[in-house]
């Protein structure tokens, strides 16, 4: 009998009964994180089935994606047309009733901890090493970064963790992501997990459960570490994960749900032993050497389709190819440096966090945004927008002519009223470039906070290499 | 959840690679609070113009499309967000299996929970299946079979529970309750609490 990976040891610690061929294990969940899109119809199973939620202590709620990132001093403020559809106001509206029905605390307007569901968790120290964490959102993989097993669920699967903190799950095969060198000035945590993507596909960790190793993931802060995780799920993973180290603790200790004292001390000594052991086996390893890896963009609709940004776009030539770049109105072999920018969005769960918005803060320092770009900030967390206030950030931004926001998903998946509009081209740091993912006919491409923010400063998609 | 033992119908193919689920149902739809009506939405933007014009030569607003119960789709399909609401769109507009050589981990998941069967086939199988839209297939969940028109037929991979819950029309939530006494002891029993 070999050792075990992370993955193994969490999987084995929230078995309740283990799995047959004839049914899957009952597996126990230690946070639920829920918000207002992905859940009314959870809530109403509840209601028809007569069931009381079992542990709304295991539940931190929230509301992000439909909500709008202006002041919401008011629930009559979403009753104008210019901040809010009707129906998203009515969601907004629906989740404060199901979470007072259900005895669920909720991080709603004016909380200091309201904001994305994967910012505020960790954010909160409700992310803990060795916790098992799912939420009605892909990007759950992200609380990975803290040794945390995290993966999105639907709908019915919401339902049953709201009904018996338990989901029925076949284990997933286990991957090794061995990342190797040290990044370049300019270069990022997440020109790094679009680089991998690129490598692997956006199927190649179908199936599996990423772990992410070596020297690099070592040095990396936890937002970049968060970055990464987060992004597991576009290479098709059900989740990724980091072994926790002294990085992690210190990030953690003293934050609002994590362990106190006495407490911490054992905790920490139990955190100590998530990690893969020696002669542990994984079913699929990958290895990525980063040390001359260059800023990355997407040129396609998926995050797969990227290219480092001194490079020209590939020529495939298939029907899903020219398909993406005829609605990226791009061409194969030519750059994407220099492509005319409308809108340039720092935010989302990938990069909306402190070390994102103080990189940004950076390089726009005494610099204008140029005139023909719509630059929007959007901090993930009501907290994190105190925070970088108290650090005179929002000065710097809106002296450079871009919009400092109120916490939310904002323009990563437009279904509030950030949206782009048809045709124009955004520079995001969020996670998705699909078609029309920020708005019907709007066309994303995906790169770090930056090259973002270089693309701002040029107007055109630029080397952030140029600008530090 | 509606019982399926087998079905035959005819496929439409959609012969894309990577259908994301926002494909599938744009966010601007997840507003919604229920799922009624949730099949309008069903690639939306593939389905319509700006103006809600239906964009004839797209395979779904083809005039026998309510014969085809089958979507037969590139590799990949699925990947992205975990909404369910891609399953129940698919489901409402009248689609019971999507077959394809590869379908996303979340989608695969939530499909098996609404009666949608995600049939996994392998490469040959196909492009047969890409090439010959409209062909008569049989998706036998009993058998764990897909049939062809021309005499070949191929097992599937369903999880033995998921193809249980399906062949007897029932949901899972049952299952997890009837073990709710297994789920308290496991909580008093734990090494340390969340």
């Amino acid at each position: 009998m070999g050792g075990k990976t992370l993955f193994d040891k969490v999987w084995d610690d929230h078995v309740v009964i283990p799995e047959s061929e004839q049914t899957p294990a009952v597996f126990y969940i230690d946070l639920h994180i829920i918000h207002e899109v992905t859940t009314p119809q959870a809530f109403n199973m509840l209601r028809e089935n007569k069931l009381p939620v079992r542990r709304p202590d295991l539940i931190l709620a929230t509301m992000d994606h439909s909500t709008p990132t202006v002041p919401i001093n008011d629930l009559s403020v979403l009753d104008d047309p210019a901040i809010s559809a009707p129906e998203p106001a009515k969601q907004i509206r629906q989740m404060i009733v199901n979470c007072e029905e259900f005895g669920i605390e909720l991080h709603g307007f004016g909380d200091h901890h309201r904001g994305i569901v994967h910012v505020i968790g960790p954010e909160i120290g409700a992310t803990q090493p060795g916790k098992t964490i799912v939420c009605g959102d892909s990007h759950s993989s992200t609380h990975g970064a803290f040794g945390a097993l995290g993966f999105g669920i639907g709908t019915t699967e919401v339902g049953h963790v709201l009904a018996t903190q338990c989901l029925l799950q076949r284990k997933a095969k286990s991957m090794a992501v061995n990342i190797s060198g040290k990044l370049q000035p300019g270069v990022s945590a997440k020109d790094i997990i679009l680089a991998l993507i690129g490598k692997i596909g956006v199927d190649g960790g179908t199936g599996h459960v990423i772990e992410y190793r070596g020297e690099t993931i070592r040095d990396l802060n936890m937002d970049e570490r968060m970055t990464i995780c987060n992004m597991s799920i576009e290479a098709g993973a059900r989740a990724g994960m980091i072994a926790p180290d002294e990085t992690t603790f210190a990030y953690m200790k003293g934050r609002d749900k994590a362990p106190q004292g006495k407490d911490w001390d054992t905790a920490v000594e139990r955190w100590k032993g998530l990690k893969t052991d020696g002669d542990a086996r994984f079913d699929k390893e990958v290895s990525l050497d980063i040390s001359d890896l260059e800023p990355q963009v997407t040129f396609g609709t998926n995050p797969g389709m990227v290219v480092s940004i001194s490079k020209p776009i590939p020529n495939i030539n298939d029907l899903s190819f020219n398909k993406a770049i005829d609605y990226m109105q791009v061409k194969a072999d030519q750059p994407m440096l220099g492509t005319k920018v409308d809108i340039v969005f720092i935010g989302s769960c990938t990069n909306s966090r402190m070390t994102d918005l103080q990189s940004v803060a950076k390089m726009l320092d005494g610099k204008k945004v140029a005139s023909n770009v719509r630059m929007m900030i959007v901090p993930g967390s009501e907290a994190l927008k105190v925070q970088a206030e108290a650090e005179g950030l929002h000065k710097i931004f809106t002296a450079a002519g871009a919009e400092w926001r109120e916490a939310g998903c904002s323009m990563c998946l437009g279904m509030n009223s950030d949206k782009l509009g048809k045709g124009q081209l955004c520079v995001s740091t969020s996670n998705r470039n699909f078609e029309g993912r920020q708005g019907p006919g709007g066309r994303t491409v995906l790169a770090s906070p930056e090259t973002a923010t270089a693309s701002a400063i040029a107007g055109v998609i630029a080397d952030p290499r140029d600008y530090i | 959840m509606e019982k399926l033992t087998q079905l035959t119908s005819k496929t439409t193919v959609l012969p894309i690679d990577d259908v994301d689920t926002d494909q599938i149902i744009p966010a601007r739809f997840l507003t919604t609070t229920t799922r009624d009506g949730i099949g309008k939405a069903l690639f939306a933007d593939w389905r319509f113009d700006a103006q809600g014009n239906e964009i004839k030569d797209f395979p779904l607003n083809a005039p026998d499309i309510s014969d085809c119960k089958f979507l037969v789709a590139g590799r990949n399909f699925g990947c992205g967000s975990s909404r369910e609401h891609a399953p129940w769109s698919l489901f409402d507009f009248g689609i019971r299996a999507v077959i394809s050589s590869e379908i996303a981990d979340i989608f695969r998941n939530n499909s098996l929970k609404n009666g949608l069967v995600p049939v996994i086939v392998d490469n040959d199988t196909h492009q047969w299946l890409l090439a010959n839209p409209g062909a008569e297939v049989t998706v036998d969940v009993e058998a764990r079979e897909l049939r062809l028109p021309t005499g070949k037929s191929v097992t599937f991979p369903i999880d033995n529970f998921a193809r249980h819950c399906i062949l007897e029309g029932i949901d899972q939530t049952g299952y997890l309750m009837q073990n709710i006494d297994n789920i308290g002891q496991f909580e008093n029993n734990r090494m340390w609490q969340p």
